[in-house]
């Protein structure tokens, strides 16, 4: 592959999940709107589509303060950390043969290493705005992330044990005759409530838990910087979505009279409709009952689901 | 690669340098994240992709938040940083740093020996690490797994509630009288 093709490949990445992150705010309103029962926005553009385009705009031109009692640095620092630990791991999710950024052998360690620095933009954002709210946030956020963590990365080595590799391409390509959702179910289940408290959206925003703690880690957050929060969080459910894909159902493969990178993208949208589905069906679990679900429930169950795939991968191999 | 690996080297005992002369705990934090960071592509460029993204997510992604969570939960302030400042005296630093140097000085020495020192070019495969952790090092990794589980039990014990079975007319209560 020449210089220039992989600097295509860069600049397609992003643009594309720039552009669904933006169109999110769109779809996330209308979709919750549809199943609520409402019309959502509708008045700007065609089907109120320049709702994106509004609200962009209004974050640009918001004015962008920083308050005198935060920690100025660490204070800009953290919105830019959760957007580039997101856009990070995108480097490693193949939308096609061919088509990905960095085609490593540890993939999905290094999506696992790029996730769990995602914490730090909450830890550190609560923790520079010096304000009560900001930092009681920021304790669940650390601890309900750090917590989840584990579980993503223990219901992913079923998929590794079967695929034999954490290269990502090989994982799809080994998914050719049938997709570990059939012989991973536990697995698909636990990576995607982790992910769901990885990105920490509803049910799962503990963190920013609007009715207890204002805004949460970013009540201080005015402008383009809370944009940035606004625009990780999008991006991490199409993060998430575009794993489960690749890990669970077979990635770009599909009937051939689609191409490969069509069929990955509409299983992409299937998963962030089932995120914002989630958000518009399910009421937000108190703080302890989240932490002793995970530690109780998941991870025994997510033990026993390593320790079965493990033994008929065994049995399988006699 | 070789020029990658003093980057990042150079990179990572700067940004050690740092944390040591932090006077707030939560700066000198974020300086050891990038230091880990550092060395994982340090690992990375001496063909050790495995160990690398394991420094990530293990020492970076979880012990230094949860080190940070427990900076944040202190809640230390000022005063912190002005103690932190009284440690960092010349008297204190001057005699470990000579110290310090005397070795530095022979690692030099002792590095500009003409010795073939090549690095290992070689990429270690995540099959190749595992095969050797559960084959030749297999009693390292069950001791480790004896010296955690101890932890874990002993937290346990440590954060285990006493439940109290007084009858409520029983137990004392220091507010009423």
């Amino acid at each position: 592959m020449t210089v220039m093709q992989h600097i295509w490949i860069v600049l397609g990445v992003l643009f594309v999940f720039l552009n669904i992150a933006a169109g999110l705010i769109w779809v996330e309103r209308r979709l919750l709107a549809m199943w609520q029962d409402r019309l959502g926005p509708n008045r700007a553009g065609p089907l109120g589509l320049f709702i994106v385009l509004a609200d962009t705009l209004k974050l640009f031109f918001k004015e962008d303060w920083i308050p005198p009692f935060a920690d100025k640095w660490v204070f800009i620092l953290a919105p830019a950390i959760v957007v580039a630990s997101v856009l990070m791991g995108l480097a490693i999710v193949p939308f096609a043969p061919g088509i990905v950024v960095a085609d490593l052998n540890v993939g999905l360690m290094f999506f696992l290493a790029m996730s769990s620095l995602g914490v730090y933009s909450i830890v550190l954002g609560g923790w520079a705005s010096n304000n009560k709210y900001s930092l009681l946030g920021a304790l669940r956020g650390a601890s309900q992330m750090i917590a989840y963590e584990v579980f993503m990365g223990l219901s992913l080595m079923g998929v590794v044990m079967l695929s034999k590799s954490f290269n990502l391409t090989d994982i799809v390509a080994a998914q050719e005759n049938m997709w570990f959702i059939v012989t991973q179910p536990v697995g698909f289940v636990i990576f995607f409530i982790a992910g769901l408290a990885e990105t920490h959206r509803l049910p799962f925003d503990i963190p920013e838990a609007e009715s207890e703690l204002i805004a949460g880690f970013h009540s201080e957050y005015s402008g383009m910087k809370f944009g940035m929060f606004f625009i990780g969080e999008y991006l991490g459910i199409s993060l998430i979505s575009a794993m489960t894909v690749t890990l669970f159902f077979g990635g770009w493969l599909g009937p051939a009279f689609l191409p490969p990178v069509v069929w990955f993208f509409l299983k992409t949208f299937v998963f962030i409709g089932i995120f914002i589905l989630m958000r518009a069906s399910l009421p937000r679990p108190r703080y302890d009952q989240l932490i002793g679900y995970g530690w109780k429930l998941l991870l025994p169950l997510v033990l026993l689901n390593l320790l079965v795939t493990g033994a008929i991968a065994l049995w399988l191999r006699s | 690669m070789s020029l990658v690996f003093y980057i990042s080297s150079f990179v990572a005992i700067l940004a050690t340098i740092m944390v040591i002369t932090r006077h707030d705990p939560i700066h000198a934090l974020l300086y050891l994240v990038a230091s880990f960071l550092a060395i994982a592509v340090t690992f990375l460029s001496l063909g050790a992709p495995f160990a690398a993204a394991l420094e990530v997510i293990v020492y970076a992604g979880a012990i230094i938040v949860l080190f940070i969570f427990v900076v944040m939960m202190l809640n230390l302030g000022k005063e912190t940083a002005n103690q932190e400042k009284e440690w960092l005296r010349l008297r204190v630093w001057l005699g470990p740093s000579i110290l310090v140097l005397v070795l530095l000085a022979e690692m030099i020495v002792v590095l500009l020996q003409p010795q073939p020192t090549a690095m290992p070019a070689a990429v270690v495969t995540p099959r190749e690490v595992s095969l050797s952790l559960y084959g030749e090092y297999i009693i390292a990794v069950e001791l480790v797994g004896f010296l955690l589980m101890t932890g874990i039990v002993g937290a346990a014990h440590i954060g285990k509630h006493k439940k109290k079975n007084l009858h409520r007319y029983l137990q004392t209560y220091p507010n009423l009288n």
